[in-house]
């Protein structure tokens, strides 16, 4: 099949984009978008690896102000976009409301709006009495809320199929079902034994991106998801806990974290968890359990819902929990000038898929992007490196 | 010959003999249990609690398998 792609187009391109999850998928939207005739090639099914296995919620995040900025841009290409994007993506203006449990975290509340408010980000701080009118399944001894009403949600494979959709109208070539054996110089090949040649080759491969790119700083982090039948409007926003902050990037130990979801269909997606170290795909009951308490705490009439699947994930997480996007320059001698990475989103990829795809266009383009690309780059970690 | 048992599905009194399923009931007066996310109308399959397809709300409880639950009197069926 990829034989008979290739007698179609010449094997020459302006990019070959590798990984056809949200984040290549973008990565190819942004640059066919300018006129370059690129290639994507994925091993398996478009948005297979962390693109469908996360909750697609797309949310401002202040962690540090290179994440604020970057979730911000693309929250803001995701409200451009949403009037497009087809019925299949689910998309929902849901908003995330912050749910604090007591007044410390309230007082975290007041904090994060005057940030987000910095940003042009719109939010509300809800008392206890306007969070229970917002969300009256939430337990009631909870402080409040913070609204963040630009937030929303959607199912992120539809969003990958329908990004590499408008790429190939736009010219691109999607080559599914073949896996790359190396990218390096100019030069991706395949393991059919055939090559693809571009001056730009975008790793955007997630969790297969550092086996092309060897010492690579990412780490898979597992994740651990349920979903419910149909509950319509038991839930109205995405919800999570402020507590989310103190524990989502605490390196060394397993968290869980309270996060739910309403879908489109009435259902809802609970979450969340957090581990390193575990590479295994497999469900834990021990960690299922703790996140189900967690949740349940929160919003007591859970346990009367039924769940009807759990699933598990890895996020590519990088030590400043920052992606990985642009070049690898280690100032060695006969550098490899052709690589952009598009990589380590950790749990933000949905969101910043996006604006990832914007920065990686200005750097093939060579023109200045919307916010500073620095705190992405890959380069920032080339003191810590051992085998690029 | 047994009892005749009267319930309610969707609010119209329906009666069925003593020791039927909730899903007998609803086949008995052809109507569907549920509707599929893609709006398809759906009946139970298995009858044995194992293909979910004759979820129903039982007094007031969503997606009860219905042809796990006796017909009791006056209870309340509706589906969705």
């Amino acid at each position: 099949m990829l034989g008979d792609c290739l007698k179609q187009h010449s094997a020459n391109f302006d990019a070959v984009v590798i990984g056809a999850g949200i984040v290549g998928a973008s990565c190819a939207d942004a640059l066919a978008a300018n006129g370059l005739h690129v290639a994507i090639v994925e091993e398996k099914c478009i948005g297979g690896g962390a693109t469908g296995a996360g909750m697609g919620h797309i949310v401002v995040m202040d962690d540090s102000p290179a994440q604020l900025a970057l979730t911000r841009y693309s929250q803001q290409l995701w409200e451009q976009l949403k009037s497009q994007l087809p019925d299949a993506v689910e998309y929902e203006g849901t908003g995330t409301i912050w749910v604090a449990a007591d007044d410390e975290e309230m007082a975290e509340v007041f904090r994060k709006r005057e940030v987000y408010a910095q940003y042009g980000v719109e939010s509300k701080v809800l008392s206890r009495a306007a969070l229970l009118s917002e969300e009256p399944q939430l337990r009631d001894s909870l402080a409040g809320g913070l609204l963040v009403s630009g937030d929303g949600v959607l199912y992120p494979p539809a969003a990958a199929a329908f990004l590499i959709d408008r790429a190939c109208s736009a010219s691109a070539v999607l080559l599914q079902g073949h896996a790359v054996i190396k990218a390096a110089r100019r030069c991706v090949s395949l393991d059919d034994g055939s090559a693809l040649s571009a001056p730009w080759i975008i790793n955007a491969a997630g969790a297969s991106a550092a086996r092309l790119l060897p010492g690579l700083p990412i780490r898979p982090r597992k994740g651990h998801l349920l979903i419910t039948d149909r509950y319509p409007g038991f839930v109205r926003h995405q919800l999570v806990e402020l507590g989310y902050l103190k524990s989502a990037h605490s390196i060394t130990a397993d968290s869980v974290a309270f996060n739910v979801q309403p879908r489109r269909t009435g259902q809802l997606l609970i979450g969340s968890s957090r581990q390193y170290g575990c590479d295994t795909p497999e469900v834990e009951m021990e960690i299922l359990g703790s996140l189900l308490d967690r949740a349940c705490w929160y919003m007591p009439g859970l346990r009367n819902l039924s769940v009807i699947r759990t699933w598990t994930g890895f996020r590519m997480a990088t030590p400043d929990h920052l992606p990985l996007i642009g070049q690898l320059i280690t100032g060695q001698p006969e550098e490899d000038d052709s690589i952009v990475i598009a990589a380590g989103h950790e749990g933000l990829g949905i969101t910043t898929s996006l604006a990832t795809g914007q920065l990686v266009a200005d750097h093939c383009l060579r023109r200045k992007s919307q916010i500073p690309s620095e705190p992405y780059e890959p380069s920032r970690f080339v003191g810590a490196l051992t085998h690029v | 010959m047994s009892e005749a048992i009267l319930l309610q599905i969707n609010g119209k009194e329906v009666s069925v003999p003593e020791g039927s399923t909730v899903a007998a009931a609803l086949l008995a007066v052809g109507i569907p249990t549920r509707n599929s996310i893609s709006g398809e109308p759906r009946a139970p399959l298995c009858g044995m609690g194992i293909c979910y397809e004759c979820r129903v709300e039982i007094d007031g409880v969503p997606h009860r398998r219905s042809c796990m639950v006796a017909c009791r009197a006056a209870m309340k069926v509706r589906t969705l």
